[in-house]
């Protein structure tokens, strides 16, 4: 611990430019870059309502407020990994030179999507409110999702920014997968009818954990099981730990892959 | 910590380098690669058997041609890579400039990348606020600082590159072609400025395709040739000698250090030297002897011609 607030102090100041560069390379310095990070997520959304409410004539209570709490995890996931794939070897000409620690270059860009989560989430709530979903102080728990969301997706971007190192394709399969795990999320159908078999699936879908805690607090008003809690905790170590130690391992190694 | 350990210890040290067919490569290919067996990845050994320590204070220069492996060992030195057998010991806060002019981002602003490349050379934000208008006057930038860096030209980029990485104040500094960048009247600046930064006692590793500035500067020098260490030696004058040699002589001329040859070559120059300058004092002697008779010369026959009218005078007087 106090190993790493030193890394920390050290570092803070290198963080924060990245995350600055990171903020005016995406944005391009206009207010309507960040307008329309936040307008993506909304205009799925949109589409994904009109075609299931008009085409295939769903008709649940709350189904927007429904689909929007997958969508807005999912596009956090979705952007966070895509963006981290490629956080490392985008910055190889500054880690072939200078030896600064290789995960603040993820870690910048993750800070990037975070706030853009944010953004996206005050919007939720703003469509909640108009759905008529009645907040409770439940809504805090909120955060716990979004704590280990977080951290899951830092693994999961530590994970793929190593592998693309040594894997230039992977970012083709990993958008094949994320349509994959896009329709295994339940994002706009519910999965209670199924068979046990496939709810087992669905259980063991990380994005899906996240996005049925939300559900739960959001339109059911209870409060998830102590094992969900753990469950989530879990997921997020598990990748977490797993990249980490990729990126221990091939540390001094990736600049051979340049 | 004693002021008598050396500050960097470097024993044994190669590098190897994997080259072939492992880079830019998809997972298909991997997994073809696999399967089918025909891939090729050679061994190239960058650098090898490299040993040399340096005191504090000293300054230690690299030379040898390109290929030699001097880039890659500087990033061993500087932590950035890992020897692949032998050890690099170092003693201090080490500050490595490397390719100086490169790992600036486009899109952003003179300040911005200012202020970027400073935290990763790991000064703190206020050192930045305080040194910001320093670095731009001496980049000599002002009027581009609000600038995207695109629209630099190569030359005022590496002087911002070397306005910036001129404030380290580190113990040990690792330096990689990036003395005296720049036009004229740059150069002459960044080259005080370097001079200075030598001066202040830091431990210094320079690689330089300009043996002047070795020679200047340098107290320790180290030569590698294809990545074999052909010589670590405090001869400087010596060394830089026979590698420049080395470089005069024909393709496929072994590298080699020998002192003695040095040696002799020296004694032969002072030699000659030497008779040159005995020939000059001879030729001055000579000549001195000569005008001394010249000299002697005109007056005798001044006083004859003085003779003369005399005699002259004497007759016209006598015929009236």
């Amino acid at each position: 611990m106090k190993d790493f607030l030193s890394v920390w102090r050290r570092h803070k100041f290198l963080f924060e430019e990245l995350v600055k560069r990171d903020f005016k390379k995406k944005y391009k310095r206009t207010l309507l870059g960040v307008g329309w990070s936040v307008m993506m997520p909304l205009l799925t959304l949109l589409v994904m309502k009109v075609v299931f409410e008009q085409f295939f004539g769903r008709n649940m209570e709350h189904y927007t407020t429904y689909l929007f709490c997958g969508n807005l995890l999912f596009c956090w996931f979705g952007e966070a990994t895509n963006a981290g794939m490629r956080s490392l070897y985008g910055n190889a000409s500054i880690f072939t030179k200078v030896n600064v620690p290789k995960y603040l270059f993820l870690f910048s860009g993750n800070v990037q999507t975070l706030i853009n989560f944010i953004l996206t989430l005050c919007v939720f709530f703003a469509f909640c409110a108009i759905d008529g979903v009645s907040f409770t102080w439940k809504f805090l728990l909120l955060a716990y999702p979004v704590a280990t969301m977080l951290v899951f997706i830092m693994g999961v971007g530590l994970i793929l920014s190593a592998l693309y190192m040594f894997f230039r394709d992977l970012d083709y399969l990993w958008s094949v997968f994320l349509q994959l795990l896009m329709y295994g999320s339940a994002i706009f159908y519910t999965i209670d009818k199924m068979p046990a078999k496939a709810q087992f699936v669905f259980a063991c879908n990380p994005v899906y954990r996240h996005i049925a805690y939300f559900r739960e607090i959001v339109l059911s008003g209870t409060v998830p099981s102590l094992g969900t809690h753990i469950v989530l905790a879990g997921f997020a170590v598990a990748a977490y730990a797993t990249g980490a130690w990729m990126y221990r391992r091939y540390n001094t190694r990736f600049l051979y892959y340049v | 910590m004693s002021d008598t350990a050396p500050a960097i210890v470097c024993s044994n040290v190669s590098i190897r380098y994997m080259i072939g067919d492992f880079k830019n490569i998809g997972l298909k290919e991997w997994v073809m690669h696999r399967l089918t067996g025909r891939y090729h990845v050679e061994e190239f050994w960058a650098d090898r058997n490299i040993t040399f320590s340096l005191d504090r204070g000293d300054m230690l220069g690299i030379v040898g041609s390109n290929g030699a492996g001097k880039s890659t060992l500087l990033k061993v030195v500087s932590g950035i890579m890992e020897p692949t057998l032998g050890s690099v010991k170092r003693r201090g806060r080490v500050s490595a400039l490397l390719e100086l002019a490169s790992g600036f981002d486009a899109d952003l602003t003179v300040k911005e990348n200012a202020y970027l490349r400073g935290a990763m050379l790991g000064y703190t934000r206020k050192f930045m606020d305080e040194t910001y208008p320093y670095i731009i006057s001496f980049s000599g930038l002002e009027a581009f600082a609000d600038r995207p860096f695109k629209q630099l030209s190569s030359g005022m980029k590496s002087r911002l590159a070397f306005a910036i990485a001129s404030l380290v104040k580190p113990e040990i500094l690792i330096l990689d072609e990036v003395l005296a960048v720049g036009d004229g009247a740059f150069r002459e600046k960044s080259e005080k400025k370097m001079r200075e930064i030598l001066g202040s006692g830091a431990t210094t590793i320079l690689v330089s395709h300009s043996l002047g500035q070795i020679r200047a500067l340098c107290n320790k020098v180290l030569w590698l040739e294809k990545g074999e260490q052909i010589v670590f030696s405090d001869d400087v004058a010596g060394v830089c000698d026979s590698y420049e040699e080395f470089l005069r002589s024909p393709a496929g001329t072994k590298a080699q250090f020998d002192p003695g040859k040095i040696a002799a070559k020296r004694a032969a120059a002072k030699a000659e030297a030497e008779r040159q300058a005995a020939e000059r004092r001879r030729q001055e002697e000579e000549r001195r002897r000569k005008a001394a008779e010249a000299a002697a010369e005109l007056a005798r026959l001044r006083a004859d011609s003085a003779k003369l009218a005399e005699v002259r005078r004497i007759l016209k007087g006598g015929g009236r």
